[in-house]
């Protein structure tokens, strides 16, 4: 990489400032003659500041000493900020708003690599909240505005409001080791300061497009020289489920590193044996045109884009590949082996030339205020497993295919047809499956079935997906082993992002696919082995059988290849479509 | 007034949509618009991301340019960048090419690179006239931190003209050379790599050139200011033909000015960097001789400003308001004496 590396820095706060101010209220100067399109657009600007304030928090750790900003994104009182300013609180800490009052507040998730962190405010459910806008269309030349606590300044937790222009749009700012890497991220010109932290950027409409975290500095100290950072929006939504799941979130690798050719272009110089790209056809030497839709001018370009998404994504990508055109879809790999973020993040927080913090860990969980106590769970891998539990809850419980209380569903014969055009059947029932063909039968009994076969032969898995699929309809998630939420990613070829949940039983992992609308289990990914290509299922055509919505067609692929596709034979019941 | 600016503020009327009148798209309306997405359209292509000689703390590989001329000059600070004659320019569009330095100014440390190009470039005429004036909107472009390295476009900043005054600056122990009128603005001009940026109207046109990073001589602040366009013209024309940069003479850099001849003081021969101004002879007659200046008198301050060497004397005499008498003060043995030259303007300009 060639990119010339600048001096930056973050932006917590720590400063015990005394500074008595008197606050400006938003009092409209009266405008006595003067051109009234200048006055127009105080009166506009005035009007945005007024709609922009009452998101905007002050976040302090629970000592009261350390702190940043914040921007409130829902009334039940989800707010974001930087992981920069969260990690050194511990799970609770105290939010000021603008009316003045003092909240308590609980982490939820973090995104260590990409400085972002969200958290819950306790106590109502009807906090003001900030419009998300769409980062993507913002330009440079854009007017904004930051808000935020900067230097501490506000006692009754009014913020200071700044003015300025989009420098920059697409920037890509080195992260201090692998954490705290600013990728595609908006530049901007209003002011940003210490404290400012984690506070929101709007548009010239008053939309959240961004949040502030980063600014370069040189030769006159940690003060805004016009070169601030804020980390898109857009890039946090794909993130938000994932940051409420209550997840230590990862950001994604392509699993192959990019560099760029003495032309410019981006060419591969290494690809993992065990990622989708590889799989995919992604070899050394090939050249990288586009990720996502995004074309791609340099191996810089390549970096910027990829830095705004979470691990487990799936995107589309081009590439030339010995002189022919690829285009194909790959799963992201994590950035970071597992563990390797928990043992970063017990790490400081970079932060320069400032005392260490004194960081409050989760030992301190018996003196956590008694509302952030309730709901705060830790677990490793987890910044708060409490919101974990609660989203597995939720849609286990409005899956309409989950099996109440001990029940065992009927044993369910399915047909299908193989490739030669004959006929196929599967027999699942709580023990064991089997499937039929000319060629044979597979049979196999679940308590003896290692999780690792890929049987039947070219289903990559089918036998153990069905089983672990029927385990938990039936038995619930403790039965099949350890399982999270993982937040919404797009799959099957889809770029709507939907639920996943995944579940660890013995040596391979599941992802089950839940419906937003009708909470559907849409689907299920066996992994087996992180160089092979999943199972996957989808389940469609859902119809009543036994008073119960229900899939009559299995889809089955091994990767880019289609298995077959069965169908429960309907009863009388389940004529009537769904 | 170029065709594409016309377009502009076209565009503008157009966005001010039927309850404004076309009028209403005035520069400030433009500022206020969505417009300055098309300005920095149209800025960028002709700013210039130089990569040289460097790479420590204060000492950064990268600065700015901007083109001077269709056939690919670029007028850039001279820097340490520069030193070993030739430079990586990166273009707008991401095209690198070699650049190499033609020319140099030593009094406003100025440089003039060229690439070859195969067509035109974008690039800003300095003829314009353009009035500039305390609270005038401005934009800088440069490429500040060197965040832009490929096709990126370099950073935009906003700010306002907050004083046009003469510049008297350092850095460390090298003081700026220039000391005639720049444009101090409140955008964060003086950063790493701003030094070459270009400073903006609304309109799009060229107002001055970012210069390098100094600090005032008098406050120790950093300085935001700009070398005014108009004093880059004629040193840019020079470059571009190949002359040698003017004598040490700095009247005839800041031509216009008085001269301690236009008051008959004849000094001693400027000899060394630092020659003290003494006063050699006086002309029998002269507005110094009514005045009762006397040979071996020492010249320590013009105006407001301390002088030291002859050259400090020129420097100072270029900035001093040309309508107003002429404060001198002089050290005569231990004797300090202020005097008072109203200046003889038909003479002042007979000597143009």
């Amino acid at each position: 990489m060639e990119h010339t590396k600048t001096r930056v820095g973050w932006l917590p706060c720590r400063t015990f400032l005394v500074v008595g101010l008197l606050t400006h209220l938003f009092t409209p100067i009266a405008a006595e003659g003067g051109d009234p399109q200048v006055i127009a657009a105080e009166r506009h600007r005035i009007e945005i500041v007024r709609k922009i304030t009452p998101a905007t928090i002050a976040i302090f750790d629970s000592t009261g000493a350390g702190g940043g900003s914040g921007v409130l994104i829902s009334p039940d009182g989800y707010a974001l900020t930087n992981y920069h300013v969260t990690a050194p609180c511990g799970p609770a800490m105290k939010c000021g708003l603008p009316d003045g009052r003092l909240y308590d507040a609980v982490i939820v998730g973090i995104d260590p690599p990409g400085d972002v962190a969200l958290i819950k405010l306790l106590g109502r459910d009807d906090f003001p909240s900030a419009e998300l806008g769409d980062s993507d269309r913002v330009q440079m030349g854009d007017w904004v505005y930051v808000a935020g606590n900067p230097f501490l300044l506000a006692d009754d937790f009014q913020p200071s409001v700044s003015y300025g222009i989009v420098s920059g749009t697409h920037r890509y700012q080195y992260p201090a080791g692998t954490l705290l890497e600013y990728a595609d991220c908006i530049q901007t010109d209003a002011a940003i300061n210490p404290g400012n932290s984690g506070g929101p950027l709007y548009d010239s409409e008053g939309r959240l497009i961004g949040i502030n975290g980063r600014g370069s500095f040189e030769k006159r100290g940690r003060v805004n020289v016009g070169v601030g950072y804020a980390i898109s929006i857009n890039q946090i939504k794909r993130f938000l489920s994932h940051l409420k799941s209550g997840r230590v979130v990862d950001h994604a690798s392509l699993g192959a590193t990019v560099t760029t050719a003495s032309d410019g272009r981006p060419i591969v110089d290494e690809v993992m044996l065990d990622s989708d790209a590889y799989r995919r056809g992604l070899r050394y030497g090939d050249e990288l045109l586009a990720f996502d839709g995004r074309e791609l001018s340099s191996a810089n370009a390549f970096k910027n884009a990829l830095g705004t998404y979470p691990a487990g994504w799936t995107v589309p990508i081009e590439f030339m590949s010995k002189a022919s055109l690829v285009k194909a879809r790959v799963r992201l790999m994590p950035q970071h082996a597992e563990g390797e973020l928990d043992e970063l993040i017990a790490e400081s927080p970079p932060s320069e030339g400032e005392p260490e913090p004194k960081r409050i860990v989760a030992d301190d969980a018996n003196k956590l205020p008694p509302p952030v106590a309730e709901c705060f769970e830790e677990r490793p891998g987890f910044a708060n497993y409490w919101f974990n539990r609660q989203h597995q809850e939720r849609l286990l419980e409005t899956c309409p295919q989950r099996v109440p209380g001990k029940t065992e569903l009927e044993d369910l014969h399915l047909a299908g047809t193989d490739g030669a055009g004959a006929e196929v059947t599967l027999q699942l029932s709580s023990n064991e499956a089997s499937i039929t063909s000319e060629q044979g039968r597979f049979f196999a009994r679940f308590e003896s079935l290692l999780a690792e076969e890929l049987n039947p032969p070219g289903s990559g898995g089918l036998l153990t997906s069905l089983h672990l699929w029927r385990m938990l309809l039936e038995q619930g998630p403790d039965a099949v082993g350890e399982v999270f939420y993982m937040g919404e990613i797009p799959w099957h070829g889809s770029t709507q992002p939907i639920n996943c949940l995944v579940a660890i039983h013995k040596d391979v992992r599941a992802h089950f696919y839940f419906a937003a609308d009708t909470g559907n289990l849409t689907g299920m990914e066996l992994f087996t082995d992180e160089a092979l290509d999943s199972c996957r299922v989808t389940f469609s055509d859902f119809r009543l059988r036994q008073g119960r919505s229900w899939p009559h067609e299995w889809n089955v692929h091994w990767g880019e290849y289609e298995y077959m596709t069965f169908r429960l034979a309907p009863d009388a019941e389940s004529t009537q479509s769904r | 007034m170029r065709p594409s600016f016309i377009l502009y503020l076209l565009a503008i009327a157009t966005v001010a949509g039927a309850t404004a009148p076309l009028e209403a798209a005035t520069t400030e309306n433009a500022f206020i618009g969505s417009s300055l997405r098309v300005l920095n359209l149209e800025t960028q292509p002709k700013i210039v991301k130089i990569f040289g000689v460097g790479g420590l703390r204060q000492l950064e590989a990268y600065q700015t340019g901007v083109f001077v001329s269709p056939e690919g000059h670029i007028l850039t600070a001279q820097s340490l960048v520069l030193d070993e004659g030739e430079v990586t320019a990166v273009l707008w569009n991401g095209i690198r090419v070699k650049g190499t330095v033609v020319a140099v100014e030593p009094l406003l440390e100025l440089a003039l690179l060229k690439i070859d190009v195969d067509e035109p470039v974008e690039w800003f005429p300095l003829q314009e006239s353009i009035s500039v004036k305390p609270g005038m909107r401005v934009l800088a472009f440069a490429n500040v931190f060197g965040i832009a390295v490929y096709d990126e476009p370099v950073s935009m900043l906003q700010g306002v003209v907050s004083g046009i005054v003469p510049l008297s600056a350092r850095r460390g122990a090298s003081v700026a050379n220039y000391t005639g009128n720049v444009y101090v603005v409140d955008a964060a001009t003086n950063n790493p790599g701003a030094a070459g940026g270009a400073v903006v109207d609304l309109s799009g046109r060229f107002l001055g050139l970012i210069g390098k990073e100094m600090r005032s001589e008098s406050t120790g602040a950093w300085l935001n200011y700009v070398l005014p366009a108009s004093a880059l013209r004629e040193p840019v024309e020079r470059m571009k033909a190949g002359k040698p940069p003017a004598a040490a003479d700095a009247t005839n850099l800041a031509s216009g000015h008085p001269a301690p001849s236009d008051y008959g003081i004849v000094l001693v021969t400027d000899l060394f960097e630092r020659t003290p101004p003494y006063v050699d002879r006086v002309v029998v007659g002269s507005l110094a001789a009514q005045a009762g200046i006397r040979p071996d008198d020492l010249i320590v301050g013009v105006g407001e400003q301390t002088v030291g060497s002859r050259r400090d004397l020129e420097h100072a005499l270029a900035t001093a308001e040309a309508d107003k008498p002429l404060q001198l003060r002089l050290l005569r043995g231990k004797e300090l004496l202020h005097v008072s030259l109203e200046q003889d303007n038909s003479q002042a300009d007979g000597n143009e």
